[in-house]
């Protein structure tokens, strides 16, 4: 250990953990790293290439749709009894990964964890990307997307109103509110990293736009303690929320009286799963992107390590849940939660069970205690990928397994997804990267303000100046 | 605001964060009152030096909550047992445990929107012009390394030549008089 530490300058001879940012970085330095990313006239040819591949994938995502709409939603899979497929599959799956961003915004913020500042704002990024391809989904599955707004309690001529007593219609509020409250934070704050990248930028309309959205921020002392305050109120409402929203849809499930949904698990399950996933989803994308960028000082090993660390503790909860739903069916023993369970365990669709038991529980649970694989970046992605598939699973085990055996066995049916089914949730997958890759081509993608505080210069000491030391000593 | 002319104030730009704090708490020992901080990322001591300790954004906040509670309750409230009565499995018209869920989200949602936008009115935001723009170290120090202490011209005590010598002998990398 000692040898590590003195051959590693990655590593803080205090604590023995990483760093959080790597030696030698002054609050200009940290500001050119990361405004330079933005404010560089030349494009890498890298993003081109990766933004026409994703680009050319939500193309499918359009197509899809379009035939969707033209058609309707017997192009997709779902019937009786498996009447939710991959539509309400990938929602959950897509909200879910949303999550990890939320807790990296408020719920660490509000725990201060100085080393969420690196990660946040592409947390945050990743957050409402996903919420986009969340959202659309129970929209595009309502049958008549163009009657969508019936959702919401307007003042109609007929005179109908929506039916409170539904989780479905909670869903509605508690996912917009999601997507509100989201970009609300996200905006405000890139606020005063705005007004860094106005009073950077050379390029006339860079300067016009980015001192548009900056509202004119200056950086008073006055100004900062009013959004400090903001900030703080704003982690600590998004905190109850992002625990809400996974809840209200776990309730989609499990206010439902069918055997695999109804147990009262869900909302815990769900919520340590959404973050489970959503940490996976966070690694997966700040690997490529501290490596293309060059942001191996800004977003360490520690990250890497606090990361899987987190991921480690969530999927405990999630395993716990696997266990309770698993010895519920046992303990209760209603003929129909043991049958459900043992089909979903043996039956015909057995392979999906399998599958998210080992990419959730065996190889994550097993490797992530150890503190050389977290750190092993090469390692962690594949880690996130792996996660991410098992989550992606967990949701298909939920939805497909628990409706395709019904009451009668002669309303049982199967479920296979056809190629809209697949066009369509692939092409969100590109449409999520197209708007990743705009993001990170034309904002912050690290916090300028948070990364400032954290270095050492913004220690407050009884420090002078050389020269008044000077003076002071005639 | 009215078209102002002449001096906005003085402008002494600082290198590191503690010679501002000094100099805030300082200035504000020897009488200083229209002074603010321009700092690149929140510093507490220099609000405190400003004697600058409470705001209203969470009072804002509570308010917006308030609003959103209500407003989202007693629209269920009036749809559910008047405007639009439904039997659903037989359960009360006015089911209000199962419309707390909607009335949470709006609480949050109004509470988040009046913190965010209540925040930017408190500061007077949006607000693209300011005197300070003008100050020519303003712009590439403001918001990425440099420290700022402005006396406002506004401040009794205010005079162009006193203030100035006044800054000098906290040893400021600079003291400029910004123009309105």
């Amino acid at each position: 250990m000692a040898v590590e530490l003195k051959d590693n300058p990655k590593l803080d001879p205090a604590t023995g953990e990483y760093r959080v940012i790597g030696p030698g970085q002054t609050f200009r330095s940290v500001t050119e790293k990361i405004s330079r990313i933005v404010l560089t006239p030349h494009t890498p040819l890298g993003w081109f290439a990766l933004f026409g591949v994703a680009g050319a994938v939500a193309t499918m995502l359009l197509v899809a749709v379009t035939w969707l709409f033209l058609v309707g939603v017997g192009i997709w899979a779902i019937t009786q009894p498996v009447a939710w497929g991959f539509a309400i599959i990938n929602f959950v799956w897509w909200i879910g990964i949303g999550h990890a961003g939320t807790l990296i915004s408020a719920i660490l913020l509000l725990f201060k964890q100085g080393w969420r500042n690196s990660i946040n704002r592409f947390a945050e990024a990743m957050t409402i990307f996903a919420v986009v391809c969340a959202g659309m989904f129970p929209l595009i599955h309502v049958g008549r997307p163009w009657l969508g707004y019936w959702l919401l309690p307007l003042p109609y001529t007929m005179t109908v109103w929506p039916q409170f007593r539904s989780p479905l219609l909670w869903d509605v509020f508690a996912v917009s509110t999601y997507a509100t409250i989201s970009v609300v934070f996200w905006y405000m704050g890139m606020i005063p990293d705005f007004g860094t990248l106005r009073d950077r930028s050379e390029s006339k309309i860079a300067q016009y736009v980015y001192g548009i959205l900056s509202v004119g921020w200056r950086g008073s002392t006055r100004h900062w303690m009013r959004y400090e305050t903001a900030s703080l109120l704003l982690a600590g409402l998004a905190t109850p929320l992002v625990l809400s929203v996974h809840t209200v849809i776990s309730f989609d499930f499990a206010v439902a009286v069918l055997p695999g949904w109804h147990t009262t698990i869900f909302p815990p399950y769900f919520v340590a799963g959404a973050i489970y996933s959503g940490f996976a989803m966070v690694l997966t994308l700040a690997i490529p992107l501290r490596k293309f960028y060059h942001l191996e000082a800004l977003v360490t090993e520690r990250h890497i390590d606090n990361m899987g660390k987190v991921m480690l503790a969530t999927g405990f909860i999630v395993a716990y849940g696997y266990g309770m739903e698993a010895f519920m069916a046992w303990y209760s023993a209603s003929h129909w939660e043991t049958f459900m369970f043992w089909n979903r365990m043996f039956g015909p669709m057995g392979w999906s069970y399998w599958v998210l038991v080992t990419c959730n529980l065996a190889i994550p649970l097993t490797t992530l205690w150890f503190r050389k694989l977290r750190t092993n970046i090469a390692y962690m992605f594949f880690l996130s990928i792996v996660v991410n598939t098992g989550m992606w699973f967990e949701r298909f085990v939920i939805v497909v397994t628990s409706l395709y055996r019904d009451f009668l066995p002669s309303s049982w049916g199967t479920y296979r997804a056809t190629k809209w089914d697949y066009m369509t949730y692939v092409g969100t997958l590109g449409l999520f990267t197209a708007l990743f890759m705009l993001f990170v081509r034309f904002l912050p993608m690290i916090p300028m303000n948070e990364i400032r505080m954290m270095l050492p210069g913004a220690k407050i000491g009884p420090k002078i100046t050389p020269k008044a030391a000077a003076k002071a000593g005639d | 605001m009215p078209a102002r002319e002449g001096t906005y104030g003085l402008l002494a730009e600082f290198d590191n964060p503690s010679d501002l704090v000094r100099a805030t708490r300082q200035a504000r020992q020897d009488g200083w009152r229209r002074m603010e901080c321009y700092t690149p990322y929140p510093v507490e001591e220099a609000a405190e030096a400003l004697n600058f300790h409470r705001n209203k954004v969470p009072l804002v906040t509570l308010v917006g909550a308030l609003m959103g509670l209500a407003a989202m309750f007693s629209l269920e409230t009036w749809i559910s047992t008047l405007a639009y009565p439904l039997n659903i499995g037989g359960r009360p018209m006015y089911s209000w445990p199962a419309f707390i869920v909607p009335a949470y989200e709006w609480t949050i949602l109004w509470a988040g929107l009046s913190a965010c936008f209540g925040m930017l009115a408190l500061n007077g935001l949006p607000a693209l012009y300011h005197p300070l723009f003008n100050a020519p170290n303003f712009r590439d120090g403001a918001t990425t390394d440099k420290f700022f202490l402005c006396l406002e011209a506004l401040d009794p005590k205010f005079d162009l030549i006193e203030a100035k010598k006044y800054l000098e002998t906290f040893h400021p990398a600079s003291v400029v008089e910004v123009q309105y």
